[in-house]
């Protein structure tokens, strides 16, 4: 472990992120690099937890946390590589994008501030590539079976990388440009900048997997073909739907999804063609989004940095308390105000916001009307209610919608394949995370709706696993 | 037939379990005059030693009781020839006493086979008598069971002398081999002796029956010049007529805990016995060793065999019972060659003892190397000797007394009648060490190897392959950072917290070896575990390898060993091993493999092939066997080492070659203590741990090791440890010496099938079945695939192990992120609904088993409605809190319990570190602090007479769930000011726990240590503390039998505080075996109505409580729980004072953080409740007193289908002895009978009224004998009562008493009691003395020097916190031990003084034995020592030696002498105080270091030395 008392003698200090005025004028990554030297002070206030909640209970991948942060501690970077790894498969992506449900549940959180958990974990990996211990570890040799996965995100890479490596032959397809998904088209360079995701890549298909971009399966090339060509399928394609606001209105020019907004400023950086009829662009606009999330969070960073003139973020829910609220006690995902990078470079936030309808002039949207709401507890459960007399408007002439998810979407592919879904219009997987189809697997957010990065990569594993039994 | 003999096994009792322990003594006229008094005299001593023995279940029969003695010719000659027996000369006939079947017809077969082979024995056969027997005499079980008792006369021919006693005994075996043939005889035929020297008369006595039903005894004809006797004190309460004592030689105080391994021995070596002595006779006395006899029975059969063989008795006594002889232990060179020689001819028989011998001859006793039990004699003008297990067992004027001395540990005396002397120590073993030139034997023979354990040399690791070889042995990550890391940077067994919440191995789904499905067995109360650190110079890892031949022999060539100095050995010493060339020495190297992929017959095959392999090679002449799994050839899977071993050792034993060959193991599997001890356990001669070698060199050229060492430091270290764990694995047994330890196999394995336990692992306990070789095999298998496994999905590391930190892959465990958080939650917010989520994720194991608890059922019966069952809050009664002390557990945490458990009525129990007064007075809210259950353990911290008389129920801690058999020990930098007051120590200064209590080294010590408690608080029950292993019942049925009024049965699971990591995982057993066995045995003895049951050990939830009720117990105990409810989130780093959430840590920044309040737990516990109320209802019981011991209400859950499960059997659990009479008491339902209504001190308080009342002062005479015991305790109590710890005014009670005080004299007497007796005392005097003062001086009458003669027994003012003693003479061992406070002077003392000393001062006017100041970390001591050799007898490791230099301290020392030659008149202090100046320079002041640390009285560069901490666990 590291320090007996470490985590009484040391402060937690992250290394922040790079000065507002600087960092809100480009979209290269705001948050600094971690330095060494506090790293290994870092590491040293992990105590080697009878129980690591951060490992069992925060971690969706099961990081084994404490072990590689006592390697770090002890100087040792390969040791502590060789345990990150051993769980974590792009542990380049979660360092920098995770919300780090780890932390949240570090035992040094109960009553002081949590381990650098997720800044550990960054630092071993960028220490790996910097020293070069990544390196390709294509599988020892080939089985005849060759299997395909269809969609790149952070699920089908990592089902890609643990095929591969049990000596299953792997094709990647993907309708995109470039592979990488939504780690490429949905999280702002801000957050994490592209060329992670392409050393990724480049890495997996030196280990042998291959990658074919602009094919959208059902579409350009049939589930025919697939399960000709394959002996196993692993889907992988995301939870692409994005929820709706089904208010009068709603047709009004200037109301987007959120989703198409950052991929298109993505494709943007990494100079991807866009159709200049279909761009969109907060520059000089009232900006107004809707959804607290994280989504929500990274549209605000585009909106100021494409120059929009304010943003206003709307959330449906009660604003929460600044501390952990006692419903939500540790080690429980907290329920507690949480300020991005990107509330702190401008906007404002409110609360308790229902949109009642978009209004506009000349099909144009000009403004929104919101209620306020008044939450109260009914047999358990949290119900709002409309505050009399509380409308209000709210000049704009952008709306962002970053309300989540509600399922896969991608229906050709679906229905060609004749998967069931379940209630919640996920596909349908059994315990070995295969479908209704033989030999068909689903994994990431497709199989079990929305999520984080790190628990499709870990859903996407689980498919991977399930897969590879199927065939051995 | 009605046997006298123990029944057979049943249920989880069996009775190779039971123990005895006892009172020996024996008077003798030196000269050899045989007179009546002698016996007489002998059946006093019995009757003074009467309150060391016990009574059985109904209250009326006796354990046992005899007495030996020369035939009384003149008595024969008086009642022969009536009865046509013609006795000839005295010498040269034999007399038997034998005990006959009372079935006639059986009877008169067995009659008939006496005389049948008596003749075929060339003797003469002259008669039979009816022994003459009163049977008004005696009642209860002891009558119905009684035999007939006769003698049989044996007439020598032409034999006299030692030549027909060596005849006699060949005859008697012959008879006894004869009788067996008649198989309706087991247990009804039995011969007590027969001799043409002495002879014994015994039975199931209380001490005053004998006499009475032997009217023999009490004839003036019977003359003798010695009586040995005998009182036992059994665990059992089985009528045994034959186990009674004194054997045909001996009489046993005391156990032996090597047994085992000592029949093993004796038996191996019967091949090779040859003699002239016996010639052709030589097997019909085999084998030597009768089967299901007691371990003193044993022992006196191979006393037999070596006497008859032509050793003299005391010569054989010492060979079978050495003194310890090791490089640190102070003895000549010719004696240490004598111990040298006959090591490698017999191994120790070890444990406690204290032995009485006699063949007529000569007479003697003798103490064991550790010298546990109490042996003190008496020597009068008039040419008598006394020696007994107390003082003062026969009434001697003080005028009329020579000498008093005591045994000192290892020391022998003898009386010769033919030379009409008593022999000392010194002068027998001198002449025994010179009769043949040993030293010169050991020094030429001795085989020397140039080299051999010489420097390690650095191992360099195979990188390529070291994690294939790993994975091979199953190596985990948690083996890596946890075992072998701190092993080999510290040099010592890495120290864990908060028990075990895993699966037995047996459960398990991760890959098991086969070590984890045994546990270490360790003494409890029947045998005192050892302090392997403090008392190190008894301990021994030295074996041998080589073949002493045959024992009865006498020839240099005896010593033609190769000796190893400890079993580990590294790859150089194996190298030079494997390359030895000598004759009768070369090597065969075996390998331990089978067929990858073969399954348990495959396994089974290889095994037979193994041992013939084995058996080949001894033929060829090799005698090292070295069994290795190094290098196997691929597609071959090593067998576990430890299955070859045992399989290959048993083997051998079996074609009568063992002795001949050495075992060494070369393997890659065992790394662990537990591993090598277990190794050792089943047979093996030493181990080559390679692999674990090559991790650690690994490690270490990493730089992985928690402090860098280089590699051969780290592999040293790791060495070291192991020799270390060793050592504490013995010594948690009481097993001093490895050779004694190897084969004795003291596990039990949970989880093993009788299959594989009968053919590998022959008579280790196992209750409830398991693998077998089809699962070992497929365990093996699964390593290996694991090993050469080609494809990795993801980076290849080591499995995580996860049995001591918790791993998402690794091992499961019970408590774990969600149902701590979910506990959490549910106790903070008082919803039942969590709390159901919580229970439900610890009992449902039907699909992942972690408890053996887990895999039962309940059979519901016809529900009642849930309103019906008794409220909660009458439930939640009988709950308790484990003992967590107030050190271990913050003042916050510690009170939180105490307040909640209060407001409950349950119990909480203030742990073993006593408990600020202040807590005593309740509060103003009606709430209190104060602990109803006040813990009573071994290093008595904080006992005070106030702490106990402020108890609702008084614990004794024999052992703890977490480190059964250990000690423990609170560093210095936690003990703070606080603490320290509490404790009544110094704060900064190490608090040690001994292993023992020193008072109890044996169940009739327990027995004194409950009456002692009894009179401090007779109001409180008292309770004691026992942890589940195999066996636990027998032992629970002597507590009982000591009038216990409950008893703990904690599981091994349980403990909250700090141990090392092997014991939490690998000793002691689960409690469902243990309370069953418990209940069970307890029936079974008729106790079970007296005496309550509780159980603790990682109870949490509502149905562990039923099922611990249905097993048997009325009480629950939780602990971790209890500190989950407050916060804990089981960091396991209890040791480590870094408790984030401020429970266990004393630091004030953490302890700020504790977040937990009463109310918690009280939520908590009533859930618990509710939930086993609802069970309770589902049952259709509405109290749980109606379900308690009903264990047919228990099944196995039949669903659960996990593939090592499925050969479990868990019926023996469930067995109830009770089915055919349901009348049977199942729980208590009366009181124990009481001991203390009529003791002396209720006349002493009715005399000391008016001082306790008002104050006055009162002073009082009284005489007193050794049968008056813990005199002046239940006064101090009443002081204690009324005045706390402050007492009264010095002197307001003075008690004078005259005539020898029983034990326990002036046990907590507290301040304003001052007890003087003119006269002498017996053991544990000023125990736990809460500021009295106690002095004892011989009466003026004597005219022996007083100053040379033992005045006090032994374990004097143990736990003392404070008060005054000054004893006009020398005391025994372990003076002023564990003392924290009191001051005391003393003429001399015995080995081991001043141990464990945390506070006071002792000032020593004369001798001290060895281990002087051993773990004293506080207070001072003055030792007067002229002669200037004190320091060889100190033990330096804590202290430092020097002399009195301060003017104030000369001043000070000076006026305690003066106090004690004011009480006592001593000649030697006038002596020192009139030439003051001269005198002065002759003290030795111990200073310990810590202690001088504390005082500031130590160079600043002195403190920075980093001195090596003393661990202890």
């Amino acid at each position: 472990m590291g320090k007996e008392t470490g985590f009484l003698d040391i402060e937690r200090k992250d290394p922040g992120y790079r000065a507002k005025d600087e960092r809100i004028k480009d979209y290269r990554a705001v948050e600094n690099m971690p330095d060494e030297d506090d790293i290994y002070d870092q590491a040293a206030r992990c105590m080697d937890c009878g129980i690591p909640f951060c490992h069992d209970y925060g971690c969706p991948l099961v990081n084994i946390i404490p072990e590689f942060n006592d390697r770090v501690y002890h100087g040792d970077w390969q040791g502590a590589l060789d345990i990150l790894l051993a769980t974590s498969s792009f542990p380049e992506f979660t360092g920098r994008v995770c919300p780090a449900p780890c932390e949240e549940a570090c035992v040094d959180g109960i009553n002081g501030e949590p381990v650098t958990i997720r800044q550990i974990e960054l630092a071993i990996i960028e220490k790996a590539f910097e020293k070069g211990l990544m390196k390709p570890e294509p599988p020892p040799f080939y089985h005849a079976q060759k299997v395909a996965v269809i969609g790149s995100g952070p699920a089908g890479l990592a089902a890609a990388l643990m095929i591969n490596r049990a000596g299953y032959k792997v094709t990647v397809y993907d309708e995109a440009d470039k592979p990488g998904g939504l780690l490429r088209y949905g999280i702002p360079d801000f957050k994490m900048e592209k060329n992670v995701v392409e050393r990724r890549i480049r890495l997996m298909e030196q280990e042998g997997i291959a990658f074919e971009q602009n094919v959208l399966v059902g579409t350009d090339i049939s589930t025919r073909y697939l399960t000709m060509h394959f002996d196993a399928i692993c889907l992988t394609c995301g939870a692409r739907k994005p929820r709706d606001l089904d208010i009068p209105g709603r047709n009004l020019i200037g109301i987007f999804f959120a989703m198409d907004f950052l991929t298109q400023q993505n494709k943007r950086i990494s100079k991807e063609m866009i159709s200049p009829s279909t761009e969109i662009s907060a520059a000089g606009k009232n900006v107004v989004v809707i959804g607290g999330g994280d989504t929500g969070s990274d549209c605000i960073g585009t909106s100021l940095r494409q120059g929009a003139k304010n943003v206003t973020q709307l959330e449906i829910l009660p604003k929460p308390p600044a501390q952990r609220a006692d419903q939500t006690p540790w080690p429980m995902w907290p329920n507690k105000l949480r300020e991005s990078h990107a509330h702190k470079e401008g906007g404002s936030r409110r609360w308790s916001v229902s949109t009642k309808a978009f209004l506009g002039e000349n099909g144009v949207l000009k403004k929104i009307r919101c209620v306020e709401l008044e939450w109260s507890q009914k047999d358990g459960r949290m119900v709002p209610q409309e505050i009399k007399g509380s409308e209000f408007d709210i000049e704009t002439d952008m709306v962002l919608l970053a309300m989540g998810f509600t399922g896969p979407g991608n229906e050709s592919l679906v229905n060609s394949f004749g998967l069931e879904t379940d209630a919640r219009g996920n596909i349908k997987v059994d315990e070995s995370m295969m479908t209704n189809i033989q030999g068909v697997f689903a994994g990431g957010d497709m199989a079990r709706g929305q999520s984080l990065v790190v628990t499709a990569i870990y859903s996407g594993k689980q498919a991977a696993k399930g897969l590879i039994n199927y065939l051995s | 037939m009605t046997r006298f003999s123990m029944p057979h096994p049943q249920g989880l009792y069996h009775p190779s379990h039971e123990h005895d322990n006892c009172g020996v003594g024996f008077t003798a006229n030196i000269d050899g005059t045989r007179t009546h008094e002698v016996i007489l005299n002998g059946i006093e001593i019995l009757k003074n030693l009467m309150h060391r023995g016990a009574v059985g279940g109904d209250q009326s029969t006796g354990d046992g009781a005899g007495i030996l003695f020369q035939i009384p010719d003149e008595f024969f000659d008086k009642v022969c020839p009536p009865l046509g027996i013609t006795c000839p000369e005295p010498g040269s006939y034999g007399v038997a006493m034998v005990f006959m079947p009372r079935d006639n017809k059986v009877k008169k077969r067995c009659m008939d086979l006496v005389e049948k082979t008596v003749v075929q024995e060339g003797l003469g056969f002259l008669g039979w008598r009816d022994v003459p027997v009163n049977i008004s005499a005696i009642s209860g079980q002891a009558l119905l069971k009684r035999p007939e008792v006769m003698q049989f006369f044996v007439h020598g021919k032409t034999l006299t002398g030692n030549t027909f006693e060596r005849k006699l005994y060949i005859t008697r075996r012959m008879i006894e081999k004869a009788v067996d043939t008649i198989a309706i005889t087991e247990g009804c035929f039995y011969i007590s002796s027969l001799s043409c020297k002495t002879m014994v008369y015994k039975g199931l006595f209380t001490a005053p029956q004998l006499p009475d039903f032997y009217p023999d005894l009490s004839d003036p004809a019977m003359k003798s010049a010695v009586a040995l006797v005998h009182q036992r004190y059994s665990t059992n309460t089985f009528p045994s007529w034959e186990l009674a004592q004194p054997f045909r030689y001996l009489a046993h105080n005391g156990e032996i805990n090597t047994l085992k391994g000592n029949v093993n021995h004796v038996k191996s070596r019967e091949a090779a016995l040859k003699s002239d002595l016996f010639g052709h006779d030589m097997a019909k006395v085999l084998p030597v060793i009768r089967e299901k006899g007691s371990d003193s029975s044993s022992m006196d059969n191979t006393l037999e065999l070596l006497v008859n063989g032509g050793r003299s008795i005391d010569h054989a006594m010492l060979m079978m019972v050495p003194e310890a002889w090791g490089v640190k232990y102070p003895m000549g060179p010719d004696l240490k060659g004598f111990f040298e020689y006959h090591s490698g001819m017999m191994e120790p028989w070890d444990g406690p003892a204290a032995l009485a011998f006699s063949n007529g001859s000569l007479t003697g006793a003798l103490l064991d190397r550790n010298g546990l039990r109490p042996a003190r004699y008496t020597i009068t003008k008039n040419g008598m000797i006394v020696f007994g297990s107390e003082t003062g067992v026969l009434t001697i004027a003080p005028e009329d007394v020579l000498e008093k001395g005591a045994l000192r540990p290892g020391e022998i005396i003898l009386v010769d009648f033919d030379k009409k002397r008593v022999m000392k120590n010194g002068e027998v073993k001198s002449n025994c060490a010179r009769k043949q030139p040993y030293r010169r034997w050991v020094e030429e023979n001795r085989i020397a190897l140039r080299g051999f354990y010489g420097d390690v040399a650095p191992v360099v690791p195979d990188s390529e392959n070291l994690m294939k070889q790993q994975k091979l042995f199953g190596y985990t990550r948690e083996d890596l950072d946890m075992i072998l890391g701190p092993m080999a940077s510290e040099g010592q067994e890495p120290v864990g917290s908060m028990g075990n919440d895993s699966p037995h191995a047996v459960l398990s789904e991760q890959n098991q070896l086969l070590y984890n499905y045994f546990r270490q067995l360790f003494a409890q109360v029947t045998n005192p575990p050892i302090d392997p650190v403090r008392e190190e110079l008894v301990m021994s890892l030295m074996t041998y390898i080589g073949n002493p031949g045959n024992i009865l022999s006498e020839i240099p060539q005896n010593s033609r060993l190769i000796k190893l100095r400890h079993p580990i050995l590294s790859n150089e010493d194996l190298k030079m091993l494997k390359g030895l060339k000598l004759q009768d020495f070369r090597s065969s190297v075996i390998a331990m493999a089978f067929p990858a992929g073969g399954g348990g017959k495959d396994l089974e095959k290889a095994l037979l092939a193994l041992c013939e392999k084995c058996e080949t090679a001894l033929n060829n002449g090799n005698r090292v066997i070295i069994l290795s799994d190094r290098n196997l050839p691929e597609g071959m899977a090593p067998i576990p080492a430890l299955l070859a071993a045992s399989a290959v050792n048993k083997h051998l034993v079996r074609i009568g070659q063992r002795t001949g060959a050495g075992i060494v193991i070369e393997t890659g599997e065992a790394r662990e203590v537990m591993h090598i001890a277990l190794l050792l356990g089943y047979g093996s001669t030493a181990v080559n741990p390679y692999l674990a070698f090559e991790t650690v060199a690994d490690l270490s050229m990493k730089d992985r090791l928690p402090k860098k060492k280089d590699v051969t430091k780290a592999i040293e270290n790791y060495i070291k440890s192991l020799g270390k764990g060793l050592l504490k694995v013995m010594s948690k047994m009481g097993i001093s010496t490895l050779r004694s330890y190897r084969s004795a196999q003291v596990f039990q394995a949970v989880g093993l099938s009788r299959a594989v336990i009968d053919a590998y692992f022959t008579g280790t306990s196992s209750t409830i079945e398991g693998i077998g070789l089809e699962e070992i095999a497929q365990e093996a298998n699964h390593r290996y695939n694991e090993a050469f496994k080609v494809i990795e999905t993801q980076r290849s590391i080591l499995p995580p192990g996860g049995y001591y930190r918790s791993r998402v892959d690794g091992e499961r465990h019970l408590w774990t992120s969600r149902s701590i958080s979910t506990l959490q939650h549910a106790v903070r917010t008082n919803n039942y609904d969590l709390y159901r989520d919580y229970a439900a994720m610890i009992n449902d194991q039907s699909k992942k088993q972690s408890t053996l608890r887990g895999l039962f059922t309940f059979k519901y019966g016809k529900a009642i409605p849930l309103e019906d069952v008794e409220p909660a809050s009458e439930i939640v009664k009988r709950f308790v809190t484990g003992a967590m002390s107030f050190g271990s557990i913050s003042k916050e945490a510690h009170e939180s319990i105490a307040i909640a458990m209060n407001r409950l009525k349950g119990k909480s129990n203030s742990g073993e570190g006593g408990e600020d007064p202040v807590r005593f007075i309740p509060l103003p809210n009606g709430d209190s602090k104060s602990s109803a259950i006040k813990q009573i353990a071994s290093g008595r911290f904080g006992v005070t007479a106030e702490y106990l008389v402020n108890a609702r129920e008084l614990q004794i801690k024999i052992a703890q769930g977490a480190k059964p058999g250990e000690g423990g020990q609170l560093p210095g930098h936690k003990v703070n000011d606080e603490i320290a007051r509490v404790r009544h120590s110094t704060p900064g200064v190490t608090l040690i726990s001994p292993p023992p209590h020193h008072d109890i080294y044996s169940i009739e010590d327990l027995a004194q240590l409950i009456f002692d408690l009894k009179n401090v608080n007779p109001t409180a029950i008292v309770s004691v503390k026992l942890v589940a292993e195999a066996g636990v019942g027998t032992v629970a049925a002597g507590v009982a039998k000591a009038h216990a009024d409950s008893v703990l049965i904690s599981g091994s699971d349980g403990g909250t505080g700090a141990s090392p990591i092997s014991s939490i995982k690998h000793a002691g057993g689960p409690w469902e075996i243990g309370l069953s066995e418990t209940q069970q045995t307890l029936i079974l003895n008729g106790l079970r109505d007296r005496i309550r049951i509780q159980v603790d050990g990682q109870i949490k939830t509502g149905r562990d409580v039923i099922v611990g009720a249905l097993l048997g117990a009325e009480e629950f105990g939780f602990a971790t729980s209890i500190l989950v409810t407050l916060g804990c989130v089981m960091m396991r780093k209890c040791h480590k004072n870094t408790c984030p959430v401020g429970i266990a840590t004393q630091d004030p920044r953490l302890r700020e953080l504790f977040n937990g309040k009463p109310e918690h737990v009280v939520n908590f516990l009533h859930m618990i409740a509710e939930e086993a109320r609802e069970i309770l209802a589902k049952l259709g019981f509405s109290h749980m007193d109606d379900i308690i011991g009903r264990s047919d209400l228990l099944s196995t859950d039949k669903a659960i289908d996990f593939w090592k499960v499925k050969g479990i059997d868990l019926s023996r659990i469930f067995y109830n002895p009770w089915a055919t009479d349901p009348s049977v008491a199942r729980r208590a339902i009366h009181a124990q009978p009481s001991d203390i209504d009529h003791v002396l001190d209720r006349d002493l308080i009715k005399r000391a009224a008016k001082a306790l009342d008002s104050g006055k002062k009162v002073s009082m005479d009284i005489p007193v004998k050794n049968s008056f015991r813990t005199i002046g305790t239940m006064l101090s109590g009443e002081i204690a009562r009324r005045y706390g710890d402050k007492g009264l005014p010095e002197d307001t009670i003075t008690c004078n008493f005259t005539g020898c005080a029983g034990q326990s004299f002036g046990a907590f007497a507290a301040r304003g009691l001052t007890m003087i007796l003119e006269g002498e005392a017996n053991d544990y005097l000023g125990k736990g003395l809460s500021g009295g003062k106690i002095i004892v001086k011989p009466q003026d009458t004597c005219t022996f020097n007083p100053s040379e003669n033992i005045i006090a027994g032994n374990v004097l003012l143990y736990g003392a916190t404070s008060g005054e003693v000054y004893l006009y003479g020398k005391a025994g061992e372990r003076f002023a031990i564990r003392n924290s406070g009191a001051l005391a002077v003393v003429e001399g003392v015995g080995d081991h003084g001043c141990e464990y000393m945390t506070g006071g001062r002792v000032v020593v006017l004369g001798e001290t034995g060895i281990n002087f100041g051993a773990g004293m970390s506080g207070g001072l001591a003055y030792v007067y020592d002229p002669g200037q050799k004190f320091d060889l007898r100190c033990n330096l490791e804590m202290v430092d030696l020097e002399i009195i230099t301060d003017p104030e301290e000369a001043k000070d020392v000076k006026a305690m002498i003066t106090r004690h030659y004011t009480y006592t008149k001593s000649g030697k202090a006038k002596d020192i105080l009139d030439n003051w100046d001269k005198s002065l320079p002759c003290f030795v002041k111990v200073f310990p270091m810590e202690y001088r640390k504390v005082l500031g009285k130590m160079i600043r560069e002195d403190i920075e030395t980093e001195r090596q901490e003393i661990q202890h666990g």
